[in-house]
């Protein structure tokens, strides 16, 4: 069964790169998309998500915190906090919640790095 | 590197000079990769100037209507970054951005949006890359993108003294293929200025630090 991949962004344009990329990248994944952490905690509630792209520059709860939130009920799931603020501190917060960081501007590269690793975990998950 | 800072040492000045020139380059490759054309830079200035003196500046260019995409920021010392070009040039900007095979219509569309997520990427990559050379931490907000001239986006006419001094850095960049240029500057008012002083020290004593240690 593919995947099903969330994507959080306030911004459509950066919502579109994700998608974009992931259309490239894995064409059978069904793509989810989310513009703030409530709609994206109801679609880890409500919808079968199993690994989420997330900014971390966000209006109302930052991606941090929202990785922090998922993580109460998805303490496995893969996580990628993508976002321009690369500053190590950022980073840093982002690997003690068990999430990777992907910088903006995404490339293919490093989006298809961390879903290779996502979907190793998700394999060794089901077996 | 033009400078011009007042008060600082000749050593201050150059380790401010650098890190500057640090967080642009970043920024640059930033936007390089966006457009995938090759992105020219000015020799970045640092200069303390009023607001007035610094929004005429940006209006150098001949033009007075301009865009600009900006965000505060703010830590061990506080501060505005903005993104801005000529008004005339944001949808050809969007185009490079967004690619070419895109409608007009899609490109008009999408204007506000691509602006800002493209201001949030570059000033982003020049403003993190200063906080981590200097081992420190900022927040940032997020984008607002304003249009007017140069009074307008320094807040001139929102009530902040014409007169008031800051610390003003901006560099140039151009296109070249797309005809289209634009800056990358920092405001910075006076204490955030001493406290930037007070950074700098450290950052060089740290390198000083880290030679004696090498040598050793």
């Amino acid at each position: 069964m593919p995947h099903k991949i969330l994507i959080v962004d306030d911004s459509k344009l950066a919502r579109m790169v994700m998608a974009s990329a992931l259309r490239r990248i894995h064409p059978e994944f069904e793509l989810v998309e989310a513009t703030n952490a409530t709609e994206a905690l109801n679609a880890v509630s409500n919808a079968r998500v199993d690994l989420a792209l997330i900014d971390f520059n966000m209006p109302g709860m930052d991606g941090l915190e929202l990785v922090a939130r998922v993580r109460r009920t998805k303490p496995e799931m893969p996580i990628a906090i993508v976002s321009a603020n690369i500053q190590d501190e950022i980073i840093g917060r982002a690997r003690e919640l068990n999430a990777a960081f992907i910088a903006k501007p995404l490339t293919d590269e490093a989006l298809g790095a961390f879903l290779s690793g996502a979907a190793l975990r998700l394999k060794r998950a089901t077996q | 590197m033009k400078i011009d800072v007042g008060g600082l040492t000749e050593a201050e000045q150059d380790a401010l000079a650098e890190i500057a020139n640090i967080g642009v380059s970043r920024a640059a490759a930033s936007l390089r990769q966006m457009i995938g054309e090759q992105v020219l830079l000015s020799v970045p200035a640092v200069n303390i100037v009023s607001r007035l003196a610094a929004s005429r500046l940006v209006e150098k260019s001949g033009t007075s209507k301009l865009i600009a995409v900006r965000q505060s920021f703010d830590g061990p010392f506080a501060g505005r970054a903005l993104l801005i070009f000529p008004a005339a040039h944001s949808l050809e900007l969007v185009r490079s951005i967004v690619g070419d095979e895109h409608t007009m219509e899609d490109v008009i569309d999408l204007e506000h949006e691509a602006l800002a997520e493209t201001g949030n990427i570059i000033l982003n990559a020049c403003l993190a890359t200063i906080a981590n050379v200097l081992h420190e931490t900022m927040r940032v907000s997020l984008p607002t993108v304003i249009r007017g001239d140069g009074e307008e986006l320094f807040d001139i006419q929102g009530g902040i003294k014409a007169d008031s001094l800051v610390l003003f850095l901006y560099i140039d960049f151009t296109i070249k293929k797309r005809n289209i240029h634009g800056f990358i500057a920092l405001l910075m008012d006076l204490p955030a200025i001493v406290a930037l002083r007070g950074i700098v020290r450290n950052f060089i004593d740290s390198i000083g630090q880290q030679t004696e240690t090498d040598a050793s």
